[in-house]
């Protein structure tokens, strides 16, 4: 049924149809709406979960963590200092395989103090071997914590899943979303049967030492196992689609790139932002496209080759940033034509939307009369030079 | 795609990690002893096994050769000899 929705609710809503029987997490702006909800269905009856309150994200990373090695279906969510916190139970969950569903949603690292979005922080902890889903509205951040619950129980997967949505613009917006019942869930979503559990009954050990001659095996797995990734994700996107009867592709999706002159590829609410602009610029016959990259881990840079192979001119758009060398989505982007044989004439890279400030329709036609023939690499858009004056020399 | 991730109770007898040991390795002399136990106690490998007088040894399998035996020994039956 169709509903108007802040976007954290409808997250919590459809994490709720999950039924997790473990949720813990640690306030932190702005993903506090989605577990607020959630405590509140626990408290009313409405969701049988054991909801447990933690001093902090590194513990309820921890729980859930514990949750899933016991064989109960887990649920958390966090941003930005908090999925730091988080950072090396964050590693953990990956290196033993326990299939969990993180809501991150995105907002920029202190210091300086900033409550507000941009995608650094998901995309730092992009080598834990989490999958990662980056959503461009409610809609879809709602569908991806169905998707990622059936690709991280999938048994020839057992990576976790991370869903991003951008803070504020997609917790705290407030669209029409379709909401699926109950019906629906259980039909997509069958109960949660776990490969190993922590069992006294039949006692293992997970998580412990690997020494030089077994390490090397475990980070191995996962890699292949990210490389299955890119098979499974649109298989079971397809499965969602009859379903729930919307269509996703789940790796990247392509809008009016067939005969675009210049495009756009970028991850998250942006893109709805540069779809508003490219039908605009398209009306006026200027040939625009994007690329949007749904999933950042894996990457699919075969698909993000064939896709822009024939393209002259393409422009990254990056909402974070690696200091001191190249913005992390246009890397992969440039890395995808290394060795091939055809390629983009011009791929420029541009950051934008740091801690929070607008990418609005203007800086995304900034970025499109940007995008000549001289390359551009992470140029940072919308900078104020005034306040680059500081001098604190003595 | 798996590797190595969880480990059956026990199974940590399967890493023969005598390997470790670098300078010296204990020795049972086997002539003194008074069964007291102790080394078995304070071996932290657990490698040490015995139950009678003059019957305790250790595995080389697993021992580090730390000489906490040797150590502990009220009588001196235990000392700790260069690992060839």
């Amino acid at each position: 049924m169709k509903e108007f929705l802040e976007g954290s609710k409808a997250v919590a809503e459809v994490v709720g149809l999950c039924k997790p029987g473990v949720i813990s997490a640690y306030p932190i702006t702005p993903q506090t709406h989605i577990v607020e909800e959630l405590a509140q269905f626990v408290a009313d009856g409405k969701l049988n979960s054991q909801f447990i309150n933690v001093e902090s994200e590194h513990s309820a990373a921890s729980v859930v963590l514990g949750g899933v090695a016991a064989g109960v279906r887990s649920y958390t969510a966090t941003s930005s200092q908090g999925l730091f916190y988080m950072a090396e139970v964050i590693f953990n969950i990956a290196g033993m395989r326990l299939p969990l569903v993180l809501t991150c949603a995105n907002r920029a690292i202190s210091a300086p103090i900033n409550i507000w979005n941009d995608q650094q922080d998901s995309v730092s902890l992009r080598d834990s071997g989490w999958i990662q889903l980056y959503a461009e509205d409610i809609q879809e951040a709602a569908d991806l914590h169905l998707i990622g619950y059936r690709i991280t129980e999938d048994k020839s997967m057992m990576l976790p899943v991370m869903v991003c949505m951008d803070g504020f613009i997609l917790t705290h917006g407030i669209e029409v979303v379709d909401m699926p019942t109950q019906e629906q869930v259980d039909k997509f979503l069958p109960a949660y049967k776990p490969l190993y559990k922590l069992d006294v009954e039949n006692p293992i050990s997970m998580g412990l030492l690997a020494d030089p001659d077994y390490y090397t095996e475990t980070r191995y797995a996962i890699h292949e196992t990210m490389k299955d990734a890119l098979k499974l994700i649109p298989k079971v996107t397809a499965e969602f689609s009859k379903v729930f009867g919307r269509s996703y592709n789940g790796l990247l999706e392509e809008y009016r790139t067939k005969d675009a002159e210049r495009v756009i590829v970028a991850m998250g609410s942006v893109c709805g932002t540069i779809k508003e602009v490219i039908d605009e610029l398209r009306a006026k016959g200027k040939k625009v496209g994007l690329l949007k990259i749904s999933s950042f881990r894996p990457f699919p840079a075969a698909k993000v080759y064939e896709a822009l192979k024939d393209i002259p001119k393409v422009a990254i758009l990056d909402k974070s940033v690696s200091l001191g060398s190249y913005a992390p989505l246009a890397v992969e982007v440039k890395a995808s034509f290394f060795g091939k044989k055809k390629s983009p004439k011009v791929i420029s890279s541009f950051v934008a939307g740091l801690g929070g400030r607008d990418i609005t329709k203007d800086t995304v036609k900034e970025i499109y009369s940007l995008l000549t023939s001289k390359e551009k690499a992470c140029e940072f858009i919308d900078l104020k030079p005034e306040l680059l004056k500081e001098s604190y020399e003595q | 795609m798996f590797g190595p991730l969880t480990s059956k109770s026990g199974t940590s007898k399967n890493n023969k990690t005598g390997s470790w040991r670098t300078e010296s390795r204990p020795k049972f002399l086997k002539t003194n002893c008074i069964a007291c136990k102790m080394c078995r106690i304070v071996c932290p490998e657990g490698c040490i096994t015995g139950t009678e007088k003059n019957t305790y040894d250790c595995d080389y399998a697993f021992c580090k050769g730390c000489g906490n035996c040797a150590m502990i020994c009220p009588k001196q039956d235990i000392t700790m000899i260069k690992e060839e």
